[in-house]
């Protein structure tokens, strides 16, 4: 089942918001300031997101003109690090939050993308290498270091562990 | 490739993107509503002493939690400042930015089902390993 077809089942989606939006008007209706509190900072977010949307559309894309799906199942079942560094080095330097990666990742899935390098791919989004600053401060630069490579290691298990559990059925049409 | 223009790809993208448009501003919505609800003394009360259970409390704290890395180093640095330990805070890193079960839903539909449980609850339990270990090393190397 492909991307669009997924998401054409969840309509549900839809119904998401409404429920959100209700709770907002509910909260309209009897604690005003919590609720122009929370909408002050959903219009943070939404400025602070509108450029990363761009970039992540671009991005979408590139990857839907040079990504095929013969090309992703063909570095899926590529053995060695190389593919495991891509994700690690992608989840690194991707920006902006997690959700707003969900359907650009979706759609490389759709088009065989390892469950596991997907887990590492988001592990390692957690690595900011522009916040590092902000963390040496806070803490010190040997407790970010380790920690960064603690977390890249973890990654790659979790990515390997879940594999394993995920995987097996794409893999199998692969070969 | 050959059949598949730079237009049509544009097109396909926009397509993708707006089939998600509900999904990712209901979740923006509710990271700001729990943003609001959820004061930052909260966190800094839940913590006791006990390093093992602090850092299972971390790691539960840290993936209902919302927000930024950044957040998280406020947050975490303001607690070790208050007292809880490196791990629990670790752990509370570590699960806040690898774990997200407000944008569970999200990460469901858009993922899939199984593929969301398994990771954020993979990333729940990995959140102590990766604490316990970054600490021990640090004790090791200073």
């Amino acid at each position: 089942m492909n991307f669009k077809n997924k998401l054409k089942k969840i309509s549900g989606g839809w119904f998401f918001l409404f429920c959100i939006i209700f709770i907002y008007i509910i909260f309209l209706i009897f604690n005003k300031q919590i609720y122009l509190d929370s909408l002050s900072f959903f219009n943070q977010i939404i400025l602070k997101i509108i450029p990363i949307f761009i970039f992540v559309f671009v991005l979408m894309t590139l990857s839907n003109y040079f990504i095929t799906p013969k090309l992703i199942i063909k570095h899926l079942t590529e053995k060695g690090l190389k593919k495991w560094i891509f994700a690690i080095i992608g989840g690194i330097l991707s920006s902006g939050p997690i959700y707003i990666w969900y359907p650009l990742l979706a759609d490389l899935k759709s088009k065989g993308l390892s469950n596991g390098l997907l887990v590492c791919f988001l592990y390692n989004r957690a690595i900011k290498i522009p916040l590092l600053p902000l963390a040496i401060a806070y803490f010190n630069w040997q407790y970010v270091f380790v920690l960064s490579f603690t977390m890249i290691i973890a990654s790659i298990i979790q990515g390997v562990l879940l594999s394993k559990v995920l995987d097996k059925k794409i893999l199998q049409e692969a070969k | 490739m050959e059949n598949n223009t730079f237009n049509k790809s544009a097109l396909k993208a926009a397509k993708s993107l707006w089939l998600s448009f509900p999904i990712i501003l209901g979740t923006i919505l509710l990271v700001s509503l729990i943003f609001v609800l959820v004061p930052v003394s909260f966190y800094t009360f839940v913590f006791s002493k006990n390093s093992f259970l602090d850092s299972i409390i971390g790691s539960i704290m840290g993936s209902i939690s919302i927000g930024t890395p950044a957040t998280s180093y406020i947050f975490g640095g303001e607690m070790l400042t208050q007292g809880v330990g490196l791990i629990s805070v670790t752990a509370f890193l570590v699960s806040w930015v690898t774990v997200g079960i407000i944008q569970l839903p999200a990460e469901s539909a858009i993922l899939g089902k199984k593929f969301a449980i398994f990771r954020n609850l993979s990333a729940f339990i990995f959140s102590i390993p990766v604490a316990i270990i970054t600490v021990l090393i640090l004790r090791i190397i200073s």
